[in-house]
């Protein structure tokens, strides 16, 4: 079935204006952005540039005002159990304890508890929460509740896991171990990641492509593909040039928006 | 949040924290009481011409009320008969409150066509005290208790439906975002999503709606009811039996607040998630 040929995701000549008091805000224009199956990809720009809207609409949360929104070759109608969103706010339903929070997919889709128990099991071992499966979310620190927020879309089969800054409110060191955990799930597994950033360095570390996009309107103004050797080393020449280059890139835009 | 004991306690010193922790706060719970009893004995006793009894003359009426032995007159032991009748005339109206308010108010909340027809009215209808519709509903139900449980429930009604829109309107987006791209779609969001994210706001429209439902008792069995503890306390205020009265509102105010206790017990361990309530 995993055609080779066809994206997983595909986005052709999308765009997406939004109208708030009479006005229209145009967000997105003219995006195109094919991801291959078990791609890990960065989207990256500065605030306003669209990357959390095109983030948004393959979740299936946004319909483009214009364009094909496609998965698999089929038109995206709207949020699905194949496109798991981790949110930067975590998202967690704070009245189900952690075991409950990774079950809820599965029970959602009329899994037997069985099954359910099973799968939850797994997912709370790959995560490294099996002790406090009891407890509830505001109980737990931020990289712990961002643990289980990724357990439980990959406990619901996603095929494409979305994530919206995910890390962006995580201490320095919780950042750096949570990503180092991201990439090892990601490489022992046939998963497709679409991640949104504002971090040059996380993007880099992380990612086989990354998408630079710039604001008004939000387009995708650069993409490269990232051939550092993994595990990466953020102190590596190599990784340096990379940064360096993005952050032209970036910077340039800021230039360009304020001329 | 969990907290784990450092290791540096020693097992006498946590037990002496432990004593202080729990001892301190029921101390001053009761110094205040005390200070006002000894201020109403110091004014009231001893005065015949004092209207108010004072505290041991309460006492001992109380006491008579319960378990009788010292006036024996015709409120001796009548306590039971008049508690039960006012705690079931409370929970009934509560509970028919409840039963009301609940699918209304999750209704109006969620269902715009619902919210745009009733919800006008009701903001309409809510500022009317309940005691003024005594008359009214002594119009419509008759002299009895029936018109005592109809107050109850209109005054644990308001809040508990206040709370439940309260509530299911304001369900974080996000959540409904998390569910459905879990696969939990439609309706079935309201019972895993809506509902128990409701649940703390539902239960402290309960908590207040009960504490209302005790309010408006004694109101409502002032009048055409011949049990309940309002019902003694406005004979014995014609009967100029003012230690009858006072015993009628300690009465009621221990049971209101047992009453609230329990909620409270109930509240604490559905709601053990919550922040704010566990």
């Amino acid at each position: 079935m995993a055609d080779t040929a066809i994206p997983i995701l595909e986005m052709k000549n999308v765009a997406k204006i939004y109208s708030q008091n009479g006005r229209s805000i145009e967000a997105l224009r003219g995006a195109n952005l094919s991801v291959r199956k078990g791609e890990f990809i960065c989207l990256i720009g500065a605030s306003g540039c669209g990357k959390s809207t095109l983030l948004r609409m393959a979740a299936g949360f946004e319909t483009p005002t214009q364009g094909d929104n496609l998965m698999w070759g089929v038109p995206i109608s709207g949020p699905g159990p194949s496109r798991g969103m981790v949110f930067q706010d975590y998202g967690l339903f704070p009245w189900l304890n952690v075991r409950d929070n990774i079950g809820f997919g599965p029970k959602s889709r009329g899994r037997t508890r069985a099954e359910i128990r099973d799968t939850v099991g797994r997912f709370i071992e790959l995560v490294g929460l099996q002790d406090f499966a009891d407890v509830f979310p505001h109980q737990l620190s931020g990289g712990m509740k961002q643990r289980v927020a990724i357990a439980r879309v990959l406990a619901n089969g996603a095929e494409v896991v979305l994530m919206d800054e995910p890390f962006g409110a995580l201490d320095a060191m919780t950042r750096e171990r949570l990503q180092d955990e991201l990439v090892s799930i990601w490489s022992r597994t046939n998963l497709t990641v679409l991640f949104v950033t504002h971090s040059i360095e996380e993007a880099i570390f992380l990612a086989d492509r990354v998408v630079v996009m710039s604001p008004g309107p939000g387009r995708i103004a650069h993409e490269h593909l990232i051939d550092l050797p993994r595990p990466r080393d953020i102190a590596s020449p190599e990784f340096n040039v990379w940064r360096r280059l993005l952050a032209s890139q970036l910077h340039s835009h800021h230039a360009r928006r304020a001329g | 949040m969990t907290t784990l004991a450092s290791d540096g306690d020693t097992a006498p010193a946590r037990q002496a924290t432990a004593w202080r922790g729990r001892l301190r706060p029921a101390l001053l719970a009761v110094a205040f009481p005390m200070a006002l009893l000894a201020i109403w004995h110091l004014a009231t006793a001893g005065r015949p011409a004092s209207l108010i009894p004072p505290p041991y003359d309460v006492w001992l009426e109380l006491r008579d009320l319960a378990v009788g032995g010292i006036n024996d007159d015709a409120y001796s032991r009548t306590l039971l008969t008049h508690v039960l009748a006012s705690v079931s005339r409370v929970y009934g109206g509560f509970a028919l409150a409840l039963v009301v308010a609940l699918p209304l108010g999750m209704l109006i909340g969620r269902v715009p066509l619902v919210r745009q027809l009733v919800d006008p009215t009701i903001q309409l209808l809510r500022p009317v005290p309940v005691t003024a519709w005594l008359p009214l509903a002594m119009i419509i139900f008759g002299l009895g208790p029936r018109s005592a449980s109809f107050l109850v429930f209109l005054g644990a009604f308001y809040p508990i439906l206040v709370n439940t829109i309260f509530g299911v309107r304001s369900v974080e987006p996000r959540l409904f975002e998390a569910a459905s791209m879990l696969g939990c779609r439609d309706s079935a969001q309201f019972f895993r999503v809506v509902l128990p994210a409701a649940l703390p706001s539902i239960f402290t429209g309960m908590r207040l709606g009960l504490g209302f439902a005790w309010v408006v008792i004694v109101v409502g069995e002032m009048t055409g009811v011949q049990t309940g503890l309002g019902a003694i306390i406005m004979e014995a205020r014609q009967l100029s039996r003012t230690e009858i009265v006072i015993s009628g509102m300690v009465v009621i105010g221990v049971l209101g607040f047992l009453s609230d206790q329990l909620v409270m017990l109930i509240g604490r361990r559905l709601l053990a998630w919550s922040p704010s309530h566990g």
